[in-house]
């Protein structure tokens, strides 16, 4: 191999003229090369002779790569015509629809990746060449002119000189930037104080917008609930017995109701700490449903140990101590729902939430 | 009048002509068709990157055309019995719609899926090979930045994308990103109520996400792309350090015909990929985790691949909450730190490294010529370190499902994560560091004493050595004259410096006679090869 300097490699071979009827097209190639200034150190075919068994070989490898790609494509529409492939329920034909399809494209797509690039690698002659970077900064001469010519357009401008002017355009432009900025993002801002009950701090279950009177705990259908309906060491997910009470639009509502064991119950009513106090009726006791973490529905009951888990984080609560943060990255307890029972027999909530529900926020008091 | 003759074989040349004299199109035509390449595997890690991003754009415009992006409430009455019935968002009614009763729709789907989580796997493999091999050294920086902003892209446009279907999973993960918003001092209720419009869920946010996922964040991917292949074009790829290798020349194939044949051919390839994995791995299947509802998850919920290291470090948070005694009293809760700082800091620093290792190295060069890993240690380790934050964090993001296919306790799971994102990382530099210090002794000592040939001399003193096959020339005692370290592979087995009989091509039966063996695996031969001698015990 030739020892390779700094500087431009083309110089290393001489100029030809382009026009002289002799050159190969080749030479005019290498000509352009040289004027790019790249040096073609290496370019010879990586068979020997024309026309080899090797180069037979590679090239009958290559057509059949092709014809592969295009038996692949042709089994690919044909099935994606013919294949039933409307959704049955159980085992049927068109369960294998998507998988047909995957494995025809991917074959006739790898097929012809595969062709391309043993066209390339295996039958194309093997090259290297040396291009020159041109790495070099502009000239010092040439960075001075510009600098100068962005210095001189300051200067024609005098802001400089004019300080009324700098500090109008300052106060005329900023002004507008603002007014440009203002209706694009002014009108996604909401105040999330806006209503007289701010939606933080109210779920479902307040009374009040539900004319005053309590809201019943009720199913996903919206029936309501009775004691008698969970069992002992059972839990439910209650929803408020309002319109719409079940659906997304009270996100913050849903709420587990558990039954606890005699001792259990006795051991939760004794932590109940001022805010809890009376919260429970009997032995059943009511939880946000919603993590105050990150707002998953913390809705893992280990019956044995007493403890709510979340299943995104993992934060763990402990049902018999106000639900208290015992593991993982919760820091805040469960609110408790404060119940009771009404004169029709069914599960109310006595009023709403004393603490704020879902995931923490800066101002939560 | 004259019949104008009409030559075919002068159409090409006539049509060029005419561009050249409307465009001026010869002379940088010229420099693009001969602008020469450097080669190398690992130089294709940001291609399948970006072929991926083509099958997303492809596979996604497809998707549009099916899904509608909102969250009215319908009855679903459509092909997928079990869902029969249930209220459901109009957006994911639209994405079972897609996924049962549109011809394909599901391969579309599952395609666009798995070109998303392949885009995302290449952006952090390239990504560690440009760390790793220091081509983000001046003058690339901004590159280099650049390509971690597309890694944030990256990750906003997957979120946003899983999103939309509005299926029990996406649900939870949008309540969570409320969460995370929530969470931030001060402007945390405003910038959620701001998202959502009013309180979660809303009923804007899907059609929201859709604006975002399918314009503006593939907008900015699109022209971060533009401008960081436009860099590399302009700033011309570095290369290996190798023979005939410069910090000022590209040693490699013009564009034509070689290079561009191979791009063409590796983009099928990784197309097939992608089309063999939509039709035989299933996955995100929305049917089975049902409308979303406020009040249900199952466990096991797990975000896309590239979100898990951020869940995880979630998870591993400990519950430190910061109180602000003022007026009523504040809270900064402890998702703050992992989600909104950790991810903030993940994102940004890394964009600095360049110019934080240029100081610290008082190196103010630039560099065209790729550092093998072993030659630059610290960074190495760094590498290292940062790489098994990440592996801890992402395991961690699924240590539920770890703790309950291997029966491990969740809660040990946890601390294990929190005890290992401490220790691993340090842990992992020093020994990534020695490794590097190693493998540089070990170089040294080949170009100083030459290759093991693994023969064993006995002197007539009764004392055994090894012989050693010296890489260059010897003086009058025979003993290696010292060889520079040229910051390339260095020849460690016999093999590698010819001893090895070239291997002789075809498959079944031999084609015609033995090929010569290739100089160095990066360099095609350009010389004729040396005779060798049999290397004997040298008597």
């Amino acid at each position: 191999m030739t020892v390779i300097q700094d500087g431009p490699h083309g110089a290393g071979t001489e100029p030809v003229d382009v026009n002289d009827p002799r050159l190969s097209r080749f030479d005019i190639v290498r000509e352009g090369a040289r004027r790019d200034d790249i040096e073609i150190v290496t370019y010879e075919s990586q068979f020997q002779g024309t026309n080899s068994k090797a180069e037979r070989r590679v090239v009958r490898n290559i057509a059949f790569l092709f014809l592969l790609s295009g038996a692949g494509a042709a089994v690919f529409l044909v099935f994606y015509i013919v294949w039933p492939w409307e959704f049955e329920l159980g085992h049927a034909r068109s369960d294998y629809f998507t998988p047909i399809l995957g494995i025809s494209l991917g074959i006739s797509l790898l097929a012809l990746g595969f062709a391309i690039l043993s066209w390339a690698k295996k039958l194309l002659p093997h090259e290297v060449s040396i291009q020159d970077r041109h790495d070099k900064p502009s000239s010092d001469e040439d960075r001075l002119i510009t600098g100068q010519t962005m210095a001189y357009l300051v200067d024609e401008l005098g802001v400089q000189r004019r300080p009324l002017l700098k500090g109008a355009i300052g106060l005329g432009l900023a002004p507008l930037g603002l007014a440009a900025a203002a209706p694009l993002i002014g009108g996604l801002i909401e105040n999330p104080h806006k209503d007289a009950e701010p939606m933080m701090y109210h779920t479902g279950f307040d009374p009040v917008p539900n004319e005053g009177k309590p809201v019943r705990l009720t199913r996903e259908d919206g029936s309501p609930i009775r004691p008698d309906d969970v069992s002992v060491g059972g839990q439910i997910t209650v929803f408020p017995g309002i319109p719409h009470g079940a659906t997304n639009k009270y996100a913050d509502s849903p709420t587990l109701l558990i039954h606890l064991r005699t001792d259990d119950a006795a051991a939760a009513r004794s932590n109940a700490d001022t805010t809890n106090k009376d919260a429970m009726w009997g032995n059943y006791i009511a939880y946000s449903k919603i993590c105050t973490h990150a707002g998953c529905p913390a809705s893992l009951y280990e019956q044995q140990t007493n403890r709510l888990l979340c299943p995104c984080h993992q934060s763990q609560f402990l049902i018999t101590d106000n639900a208290r943060p015992i593991f993982g990255p919760a820091s805040r307890r469960l609110p408790q729902l404060p119940i009771e029972v009404d004169a029709e027999g069914y599960f109310v909530a006595a009023s709403d939430y004393r603490e704020t529900v879902g995931p923490d926020f800066w101002e939560r008091p | 009048m004259k019949r104008r003759k009409f030559d075919l074989a002068q159409v090409p040349a006539n049509v060029g002509k005419g561009l050249d004299d409307r465009y001026k199109a010869a002379t940088p035509l010229r420099g693009l068709l001969n602008k020469v390449f450097p080669d190398h595997w690992s130089f294709l890690l940001g291609e399948i990157a970006l072929f991926s991003f083509i099958v997303l754009l492809l596979s996604g415009v497809f998707l549009t055309l099916f899904f509608d992006p909102s969250m009215k409430e319908v009855a679903y009455d459509g092909a997928y019995p079990a869902l029969r019935g249930a209220e459901m968002s109009a957006a994911y009614e639209s994405s079972l719609h897609l996924s049962f009763e549109v011809r394909g729709g599901l391969f579309m789907r599952q395609m666009h899926h798995w070109a998303a989580l392949l885009f995302m796997a290449a952006i952090i493999v390239h990504m560690a090979r440009i760390f790793f091999t220091g081509a983000f050294r001046k003058p690339r920086e901004a590159n280099w930045a650049i390509g971690v902003a597309l890694f944030l892209l990256g990750f906003l446009a997957g979120f946003t994308g899983y999103s939309l279907p509005d299926d029990g999973l996406s649900g939870t993960g949008l309540r969570i990103a409320s969460a995370i918003m929530l969470s931030i001092p001060v402007v945390g209720t405003w910038l959620s109520a701001s998202f959502f419009v009013g309180e979660f869920p809303g009923e804007f946010i899907i059609g929201r996400f859709y604006i975002l996922h399918v314009l503006l964040i593939p907008g900015g991917l699109l022209a971060l792309i533009s401008v960081h292949l436009g860099l590399v074009f302009a700033q011309k790829h570095t290369q290996w350090p190798g023979p005939g290798r410069t910090n000022h020349n590209v040693v490699g194939e013009r564009m034509f015909p070689r290079y561009a044949l191979k791009q063409g051919g590796f983009f099928m390839a990784v197309f097939g990929v992608i089309s063999l994995m939509a039709g035989l791995f299933q996955i995100n299947p929305i049917w089975l985790f049902g409308p979303y509802r406020a009040s249900e998850v199952s466990s096991a919920s797990q975000p896309d691949w590239y979100v898990m290291f951020m869940d995880g470090l979630v998870r591993l948070m400990p519950a430190w909450q910061i109180d602000i005694p003022i007026g009523d009293g504040y809270v900064i809760p402890p998702l703050f730190w992992p989600a909104v700082v950790g991810l903030g800091a993940l994102t940004t620093v890394p964009m600095f490294y360049p110019f934080i290792e240029a100081r610290r190295l008082k190196d103010k060069g630039s560099h065209h010529l790729l550092e093998r890993p072993r030659d630059a240690p610290e960074r190495t380790g760094l590498g290292a370190m940062s790489f098994t934050f990440f592996i801890v964090a992402t395991l961690s993001g699924g240590n539920d499902v770890i703790a309950d296919k291997f029966h491990i306790s969740l809660n040990a799971m946890t601390w294990a994560g929190r005890i290992g994102l401490v220790i691993l990382p340090p842990l992992a530099y020093y020994l990534a560091v020695r490794i590097c210090l190693g493998l540089q002794q070990h170089d040294r000592e080949v170009l100083a004493h030459g290759v093991e040939t693994g023969i064993i001399k006995r002197l007539p003193d009764g004392r055994f050595v090894e012989v050693h096959q010296p890489l260059g020339p010897v003086d009058d005692h025979g003993h290696p004259l010292p060889l520079d370290y040229a910051g390339w592979v260095v020849p460690k087995k016999m093999n590698r410096v010819g001893a090895l009989a070239p291997a002789i091509k075809g498959f079944f039966y031999p084609v015609e006679k033995p090929a010569e063996a290739p100089v160095s695996p990066g360099l095609p031969p350009v010389t004729a090869r040396e005779e060798r001698e049999e290397i004997t015990s040298g008597r």
